[in-house]
Parts: structure tokens; sequence; C-alpha cells
């Protein structure tokens, strides 16, 4: 029993990591929602939701509740198998990222404080070993030597949940909307990807939890990567508004042109899960924007206030992550209140001819610039 | 034997999604089923401590080059292969490729086989980053250089073949410019043939 636990040990600690992981993550997304909403809502003069719960916090799963109770309707000349296929693989792409996310430092006893209170009854003994196995517990699910290039590919494949699903509806307006948005994607994952690099040179690592360490141990005028990769912020910033089909790039769903683009003809619970996906994908890009450019969970002058190591200072690391992840997310909702849409020749144009060369001049000079500060 | 057993998962699962690729007559469920394919092949990479080379599988194969492949067979409506349409001599050329890389694969096997068993230790740290770019800039440098080169080239054809010569502009016709329409036209086509 005990040895069959021992072995067990490390798939049960990865299956409740993911499970608390994804469970936050979803609450965050879900609460996106509504603030989207409210947010909305105020800057267009009005209230938003307020009808469920006080001040309308519940409306998230009054939503839910209506996507699973809604009709499920298949268009009759659809490619059924496609059709099924295209929501599952945009969620499940958007999800995927998740398991190389640095949540927060590493913890050195996580469990050290439950020894005194077991100690003397009979499972003295497993705790004392599951503390042993938990020191120097690291906040991120999966540490992969090629965190950056992992986000960047899984993210990619999720333009195949769009494409899939603008095909395989049988639908003018869906094909439109799934063409747009491959084109769209392909163009803006070059500017991202080289802005990306920028940060990576600097940091020497393409992991995410060594990017932020990276940023830790670097001299005070760049102790956030946004300061000397200004240029490469910005385009990352714009490619991930891009990236992610949001307002002004949200062709593949303009509403005024295309009905509703590649989900015009999802209903139901089908919807829900492009929906959902949309707003996990705004959540990687604030994670990838706040790790790359931000520090992540690392705030100056915050190991003076608590060891490091200690629960605390993972907690308030923890926090400080997420808060710089809201910021993210209220800048994208910001922007869609204020900014209208491109037209689709500009956006190519822009991601083309203005954001590719200016990223690549950014490489460029980071480049040398490093090349003659490590020699 | 957990690496085993997923080998054996991630294998089976490039296999049947490379038999389904060449049996769908559809040219889109082809090109899912190639993506398929990519996918178990850089899970088999991960296992094989490469993720360097998973991840880039993944970017390159299945998120650009298939992506592409997927926007033009949308863009192009192909209709699925009629069996009338191919040429009969090709089974055997077919064929012939496939008893070639048959003969390939036993080859390897049996130089795998007869190979020192040291080889081992060097897959602990070969599959790093770190270690494959100082391999491809030092050891490797003028392969890779060359296949900079060949790029260029590729992508200065690209812009060769879609470039377009100087379109004539179309020009808001009123009423009593008839004639000077015209005119316009002989110009516009004077400049296409310079």
């Amino acid at each position: 029993m005990e040895s069959v636990f021992k072995t067990a040990f490390p798939f049960i600690v990865s299956a409740v990591a993911v499970l608390i992981a994804f469970q936050g993550v979803l609450m965050i997304v879900a609460y996106t929602v509504l603030a989207e909403r409210k947010v909305l809502g105020w800057i267009q003069g009005r209230i938003g939701p307020n009808r469920v719960g006080p001040w309308g916090v519940l409306q998230p799963f009054a939503d839910l509740l209506k996507f699973i109770f809604k009709e499920d309707i298949v268009p009759d000349k659809s490619t059924k198998f496609v059709y099924f296929l295209a929501p599952l693989v945009a969620l499940t792409c958007a999800l995927l990222p998740m398991v190389v996310y640095p949540f927060g430092p590493r913890i050195a006893d996580p469990l050290g404080w439950l020894l005194p209170y077991v100690a003397g009854t009979s499972f003295a003994d497993s705790v004392t070993w599951v503390a042993e196995q938990a020191r120097n517990m690291p906040l991120t699910i999966a540490s992969i030597d090629v965190g950056v290039l992992f986000v960047l590919g899984i993210t990619s494949v999720g333009v195949y949940g769009i494409a899939l699903a603008g095909w395989s509806s049988n639908s003018k307006y869906s094909l439109m909307g799934g063409l747009r948005s491959s084109a769209q994607m392909i163009s803006y994952e070059l500017a991202m990807g080289a802005s990306v690099i920028g940060v990576v040179t600097l940091a020497g690592t393409l992991d995410l939890n060594g990017i932020i360490y990276a940023q830790m141990h670097s001299p005070w005028y760049m102790r956030w990567y946004i300061i000397p990769q200004f240029i490469g912020f910005v385009v990352f910033l714009i490619s991930a508004f891009a990236e992610t089909n949001r307002v002004p790039f949200d062709l593949p769903e303009a509403e005024t042109e295309l009905v509703a683009g590649f989900h015009t003809e999802y209903s139901a619970l089908k919807f829900a899960l492009f929906f959902m996906a949309e707003y996990v994908n705004m959540f990687t890009v604030s994670v990838m924007c706040t790790v790359l450019f931000l520090g992540g969970w690392y705030v100056p002058g915050l190991s003076h206030l608590f060891n490091i190591g200690s629960i605390p200072y993972a907690l308030a690391s923890h926090v400080v992550f997420i808060g710089k992840i809201c910021l993210f997310l209220f800048f994208y909702i910001w922007v869609r209140g204020t900014l209208p849409r491109f037209r689709f020749d500009q956006l190519m144009n822009f991601g083309w001819k203005f954001l590719l060369p200016l990223a690549i001049a950014n490489l460029l000079v980071t480049v040398v610039i490093v090349y003659f500060l490590n020699s | 034997m957990a690496f085993e057993v997923l080998f054996f998962i991630f294998a089976g699962l490039a296999i049947a999604s490379a038999v389904s690729m060449v049996w769908h007559r559809n040219p889109l469920y082809s090109a899912i089923s190639l993506v398929g394919v990519f996918i178990a092949l850089s899970c088999i990479y991960v296992t094989l401590a490469a993720p360097f080379i998973a991840a880039v599988q993944i970017l390159i194969y299945a998120g650009a080059i298939m992506v592409l492949v997927v926007f033009v067979i949308m863009l192009l409506n192909l209709d699925e292969d009629q069996p009338n349409n191919r040429l009969n001599y090709l089974y055997a050329v077919g064929g012939g490729l496939g008893i070639i890389l048959l003969a390939q694969t036993l080859f390897v096997f049996y130089a795998v086989m007869r190979a020192p068993n040291n080889v081992v230790d060097q897959a602990e740290t070969a599959g790093r980053t770190i270690n494959i770019g100082r391999a491809m800039y030092t050891e490797y440098l003028l392969p890779v250089e060359i296949v900079g080169v060949l790029l260029l080239m590729a992508t200065v054809g690209g812009v060769v073949l879609a470039r377009r010569l100087a379109q004539p502009q179309l020009e808001l016709v009123v009423d009593n410019e008839l004639e000077r329409r015209d005119e316009g036209e002989k110009e516009s086509e004077y400049r296409v043939a310079l």
C-alpha cells in the first residue's frame, strides 16, 4: 500500500495541480467576461449586468447554465465530425499552455508547519515523507526547458479550431471568418515571435521561470524587460490583440460584415467552448506579456518584507502575478471600448509592412547590444 | 517501462494518422491527419528528452506549414479526388519508392542493433536548447549558412512570382468624358506594355 502510494505520488500531485490551475484560470476567465460587460457598460454610460446576484456577480454562472440548457443545433449540410472537432481543438489548445505558467516562486518547505501537529499520531511517518517530497516546491505544473516555444506552438495550433469551424459549418460567413482568422494569425505570429526573441536573447533561456529569474538578476535599470525591450513590448502587445481576435483586430467575427464570423453556425455549449477559448487565450497572452516584459511574479523590494522561499512570499508574489495579468485583461477591455475595427487590407499592411520590420529591427539592435555586453 | 508504453501509444497514433492521411479522398481530412502525425511525433520527441525539437516540430510543421496548407485547401475549395483521375503508372512509382523506404528502415534497424550501446549517455543532454544552438553555430555552421541562403532564395523567388505588373488604374467615368476615358485606356495599355 505504502509503496503504491509512493509510486503514484508524482501523478497525484500533477493531477491535483492541474485541477487547481484549471479551476483557478477558468474562474478568472468567467469573471473576465463579467468584468468586460461591466467595464464596457461604464465606458458607454450604462450599468451592465446587475440582476443575477448582488452587483451581478453570479452572472457568469447564469450564462453557463443557459449555454448548457440551450438546444444544440447542428446545420444539416455541415461536415459533422470536423464540426464537432473544431470547438474541442480551440479550447484544448487554449488551455494546454497552462501547464508551463510560472504562478509563483518556489516554496522551500510548504508542509513543514504541519509536522508538529501530527507528531506522535499513526500517520506521522507518511506526512513527514510527503513534506520531504514537497521541499522546494515550484508553483509551476511542468518546468519545461522550452516553455516559451511550447506556449507559442500550442497557441499556433489553436488556429485549426477556428479555421475548421469556418470550413465545416458550410456557411459563407463562417468560411470568410475562418479564412480571415487563419491569415491574420499566421501574419501576426511572425511579429510576435520576433518580439519574443529579443527577450530570449536578453535572458539567455527559453524557460519562463528562467526568464523571470534573469530579470531579477539584471541590473536595476532593466529589472523589468519592458525597459530595454519597450519596442518589443509594444509589438508583442499589438500582435497579441491580433492573435486573440480582439478589437481592433476582430475581423474574423466582424458583426457588421460576417454576422458572427467563424462561429455563426454554432449554438449552445459548442459556442460556449469557442467563447471560453477566446477568453482563455486572452489570459494566455496576458501571462506571456507579464512574464516576458513585467517580471512575472517578481516585485522589486518584496524580498525585504518576507523571506525568499517562505509561504507568505510565495502568496504575495502570486497575488502580484495575478494582479499584473488583470491589468492586461483590463487593458484589453478598455481598448475594446475605445477603438473601432481595422479594415482587412489595413490589418495586413500594418502587420507585414510595419510591425514585422519594426520587430526585426528591434531584434537586430538587441542582438548587437547583447553581443557587446557579453564580450 | 512508462516510456515504452508512451512510445507505443504515440507511435500507434502516428501510424494510424499516417494511414488515415493516405486513405482519405478529401484533401482537408488528409491535412488534418498529417497534423495528427506531427503532434504524435513531437510527443515521441518529448519522451526521447528532446523538448526543443518537439516544440519546433509543433510550432513550424503543425502551427505554420500545415495551417497554410489547410488555408489553401479551404480557399481553393478542392473537391474530393476521384479514383479515375489517378494516373495508373503512379502506383508502380509509389510501390518502388515504398520498397526503397522499407529497405532504408531495415538498414537503420540493422545499424542501430549493431551500434555500441554507449550512445545513450548523450541522449540526456543532446536535446537541450543550448546544446543544439552551440552545435549549430560551431560544428555545423556551414550547413546552417547554406540553408539560410536557400531560404533567402526561396523568399526572393516568392516575391518575384507573386509580384504583379502595375495594373491600369480604374477611373471614375463622367458622362461627357468618354473620349478622355479612351485616351486613359490607351495610356494605361502603354504603361502595361512598358
